[in-house]
């Protein structure tokens, strides 16, 4: 499984952070500032995967934004790499060529669609179609609150 | 009370902060504006308010104040609220939170709620972070959910079913009907996580394994389908269908086939097919291969399958993606025990692999490249790891030095070689190599007897070109303590034998005496190596001249050696040539190392040592050879022992004894023996003796010297001084006194005495003459 995901810029600040396992607020801070400073201090060309105790990290840079995974040893470390590029083409398609700014002005969105992503540290849905209509309905269950009429069951 | 500030509102504002005090202060406004807010129970902006929280939780900041009010959201009937309040409940509410559990009627309401977003919301907080209590009362519902149409809900609640497991493993059993025809799903949002769920299950328990090993035929059915079937838009990547569904099928497959041969059978085609058949040209396609030949390695597949699996990785060391090459040399360490020799088919690719420029990949290429080295390849292997040696970084030359001799004893075609080996590595990394290697190397040279003069001359010519890489040093110092003679006498037949004189060689081991770079092991190694050559060479007398100078060294160890050495020349000298004679063939046990050795020479009686247990200590005092040799190389320790014993017999009536402290009870006696030859130290020995009626504990004697002194306390005998004078503590101290002044001491006792400690000064002046002239 996953155990963590997180999203931090080339200055080391933290812009979306999903654990897969319950940890205490210090330890979170520890792996955050643990993470931050091994990715960033990679060379250039290096290859995109990491060992850190006993889990591996793959870490990938999409602008000004570094994608940092960590999956336990028996999973498959090119696989992870698809991971992260489905989350962010899942990001590019609902923000429409999104950027950092996205991400740091909508955070809560960057949850949501990862929340229709992954689980629990596994992959919840393979189909893109699927997560931007999942994403799409909701968004409009919430518009749904602000106006008069009731809620509407869509796409079932 | 004027409506809080949006979302993004204080998002911008909080971005215009110069400073860190600036952006905390700015904070400190909202927390408070926010808390007052939450007193009031406001509905409207509690929303608002929390995802507020929730920023500035990511940046750093503590959101706790918040958690009860993510409760409540989620208690409300919006959605925009419930979206909101399960986020903040998985990122402020996990189970090690008091109010964790107090989620659990809402989430079980929602489970249950008539929109399947509010489902789906519930179901995704509790599969993340639901903690046991909740997952076992929850467990209910998520396994009718599971069994719903809704294939949407049906896939999260296969993922809710996994983490239920993985907190509370006995919950298994009942999610095990609900599977029945999960495999049956066409939507691959169901049928990955699914695959997930049996995956689970099948690592977890041996009967759900057994259970599932029906399922191969409709999984490899379900495979040949993503891989058969034209473009699907929906799931393409780069013109793979679905590969995350695809990785997950072999990973399960791979459970499913392992140690069960009709199972491996039955997936033995599918597997050659995806393992031909699929696009590598992008990084997707090689994630299946990379899974697929993972799969074909743990299964029990035909040896055809397994060689075409460890070809796909040569192949992926050729590629031009880093990722490729590192993941491949990992599945290669994997395979190399197993595999060896399809593995050794692409060790020019592996041993090519040293020049990356990448750091994990040179680290991996290096284990690998050990793993292969073998009887037919060694030469060639060693010339690329030794090149490897030269230049790679400092990080990785301890283990490649470690690695190279071993690998050297293994294989070694020739005693040359195997010399020739060792010192290329002490030469070019000899700073590097670890310190249990000098014992062991030594011993190999021992053991090499043609080769000696060829090894004494090599090391000699290499101390010449630096004395700084100390493991070379030391074996250097060794090898020409003991074959010095060999050196001098011109006589080599592997090279062109080199002319040098007794006193080039003293020149040589007294410039690594005197060397800052030496460490006081090396000059150890050093001294006890001119030594030796007193009966090797001719020039004794420089050899007496420098072993006495260095009995007043600074440095203990080398002042003690130097003493026992000179004792050695003194009184001792019709032993010198029996203890510093050539060491013999040392005959290594089971497998370790030095504290192995056994002594195996013919003249003494053979003292076998066992495997594990440590050598005997416990041979006569006339037996010294055999105290050499069973130690081993610490030939200074047993000369030392011995030649304090000796000293100690011989000067006990020089100086008299005195009183140097009397009072409560206890009394303390100085007695003297001069360390003969050298005038400069005195070695005292305390004696504490207890006059009382109860025993004197943590007894402690302390001792200061005037600035002109050097003082030793050596460790005592005990620090309990028995009752009524029935025993007495002893305490060696050395006092060394170069300038020859009178000699004064300060004593400091401390002891505990019928449960109250008791401490006292004294000063010490009535030192005999003879102790200090």
């Amino acid at each position: 499984m996953m155990r963590f995901l997180l999203l931090f810029s080339r200055q080391g600040k933290l812009r979306l952070q999903k654990w897969f396992t319950p940890m205490t607020e210090r330890e979170k801070k520890k792996i955050i500032r643990d993470m931050t400073s091994m990715v960033l201090s990679r060379q250039p060309r290096s290859c995109n995967f990491l060992h850190w105790k006993d889990l591996k990290i793959i870490y990938k840079r999409y602008a000004s934004l570094y994608f940092c995974l960590a999956i336990e040893n028996q999973e498959n470390e090119l696989l992870a790499l698809e991971v992260i590029h489905r989350y962010v083409e899942l990001l590019d398609k609902y923000f429409g060529n999104v950027c950092e700014l996205d991400i740091i002005f909508n955070f809560e969105k960057a949850y949501f669609i990862l929340d229709e992503f992954l689980m629990g540290g596994e992959i919840q849905e393979t189909s893109k179609q699927m997560i931007n209509r999942s994403i799409e309905a909701s968004d409009m269950l919430q518009e749904d609150d602000s106006s008069e009429w009731y809620e509407v069951e869509l796409f079932g | 009370m004027p409506a809080p500030i949006r979302l993004r509102e204080l998002i911008r504002t909080i971005r215009t902060a110069r400073t860190q005090a600036e952006e905390r202060e700015m904070i400190q406004k909202e927390c408070a504006a926010i808390r007052s807010s939450f007193r009031e129970e406001d509905n409207t902006y509690r929303c608002r308010n929390v995802a507020k929280l929730l920023y500035m939780h990511m940046l750093g900041y503590p959101a706790h104040f918040g958690q009860l009010e993510c409760l409540k959201l989620i208690a409300s009937q919006k959605f925009t609220d419930k979206r909101i309040g399960y986020l903040g409940a998985m990122l402020l509410l996990d189970e090690r939170q008091d109010v964790h559990l107090l989620m659990t009627n809402c989430i079980k309401n929602d489970l249950n709620h008539s929109t399947q977003y509010v489902q789906g919301l519930a179901l995704c907080t509790l599969g993340c972070m639901g903690s046991s209590e909740m997952c076992r009362d929850l467990a209910g519902e998520v396994e009718k959910l599971l069994k719903t149409s809704n294939s949407y809900l049906r896939k999260k609640a296969a993922l809710c079913a996994v983490h239920v497991i993985r907190k509370v493993p006995e919950l298994m059993e009942m999610f095990l009907p609900a599977t029945k025809n999960l495999l049956s799903e066409k939507n691959h949002g169901v049928l990955h996580t699914s695959v997930v769920l049996l995956t689970e299950m099948c690592e977890r328990s041996p009967d759900m394994l057994a259970h599932f090993r029906k399922l191969v035929p409709q999984l490899v059915r379900i495979l040949k389908n993503l891989i058969m079937s034209g473009y699907s838009p929906e799931h393409d990547v780069s013109g793979i269908s679905d590969p995350f569904l695809q990785v997950r099928i072999l990973r399960l497959l791979r459970i499913l086939g392992k140690s069960d041969d009709d199972s491996s059978e039955a997936m033995n085609d599918i597997l050659a097919q995806v393992a031909t058949n699929t696009e590598t040209s992008k990084n997707v396609g090689n994630a299946i291969l990379y899974e697929t030949v993972l799969t074909i390695m743990d299964i029990k597949s035909e040896s055809g399958l397994r060689v075409l699996a460890i070809n796909i990785l040569g192949r992926f060391l050729l590629n031009n993606d880093k990722n490729i090459r590192y993941v491949a040399l990992t599945s290669l360490l994997k395979t190399v025990q197993t595999d060896h020799n399809a593995v050794q088919r692409h060790r020019s690719t592996i041993v090519d692999c040293l020049k990356d420029l990448d750091v994990s990949i040179k680290r991996r290429a290096m284990e690998l490249s050990f793993a292969l080295v073998n009887g037919n390849n060694i030469r060639g292997m060693m010339k690329e790891l030794l090149y490897f040696l030269d230049s790679c970084d400092p990080e990785f030359k301890a283990d490649c030095a470690s690695g190279v001799f071993l690998a050297a004893e293994k294989y070694a075609p020739s005693k040359r070689w195997h010399i020739d080996t060792i010192m290329r590595v002490l030469t070019t990394a000899g700073s590097y190599v670890r310190d249990d290697s000098v014992p062991n190397l030594i011993q190999l040279i021992t053991n090499s007897v043609e080769m000696h003069a060829y090894t004494v001359q090599r090391l000699y010519k290499a101390l010449l070109d630096d004395i700084s890489q100390q493991p070379l040093v030391q074996v250097a110092s060794w090898c020409i303590g003991e074959y010095g003679d060999l050196l001098v006498s011109g006589q080599c037949e592997e090279e062109e034998p080199i002319q040098v004189t007794e006193d080039e060689v003293l020149d040589v081991l007294e410039g690594l005496l005197v060397s800052n770079l030496s460490t006081p092991v090396t000059r150890g190694y050093s001294l006890t190596a001119i030594m030796k050559l007193s009966t090797r060479f001719s020039s004794v007398n420089r050899i007496k001249k420098v072993v006495s100078i260095y009995g007043s060294s600074i440095d203990v160890e080398l002042q003690q050696r130097a003493v026992e050495y000179n004792a050695l020349f003194k009184k001792y000298d019709h032993m010198r040539p029996a203890l510093l004679e050539r060491m013999p063939i040392m005959e290594k046990t089971s497998s370790n190392g030095p504290t192995e050795i056994v002594q195996t020479n013919g003249e003494t009686e053979p003292s076998i040592v066992e495997p594990k247990h440590p050598p005997p200590v416990t041979q006569p005092a006339n037996q010294v050879r055999a105290l050499l040799i069973a130690l081993g190389l610490s030939l200074l320790n047993i000369v030392c022992m011995y030649g304090l014993f000796l000293i100690n017999h011989e000067s006990l009536s020089t100086i008299p004894p005195m009183i140097a402290y009397n009072k409560n009870g206890l009394k303390i006696d100085f007695t003297f023996e001069r360390a003969n030859p050298n005038p400069n130290i005195a070695v005292i020995t305390i004696h504490a003796s207890n006059s009382t009626d109860a025993d004197m504990t943590e007894f402690v004697f302390q001792a200061a010297v005037p600035k002109t002194f050097q003082l030793q306390l050596l460790s005592p005998s005990s620090n309990v001084v028995p009752a009524l004078n029935q025993g007495t503590v002893t305490q060696v101290i050395r006092v060394l006194n170069p300038q020859k002044q009178q000699l004064r001491m300060r004593i400091k006792l401390t002891y505990t005495l019928k449960g109250s400690p008791v401490q006292d000064l004294s000063e010490v002046n009535n030192f005999p003459p003879q102790s200090w002239q």
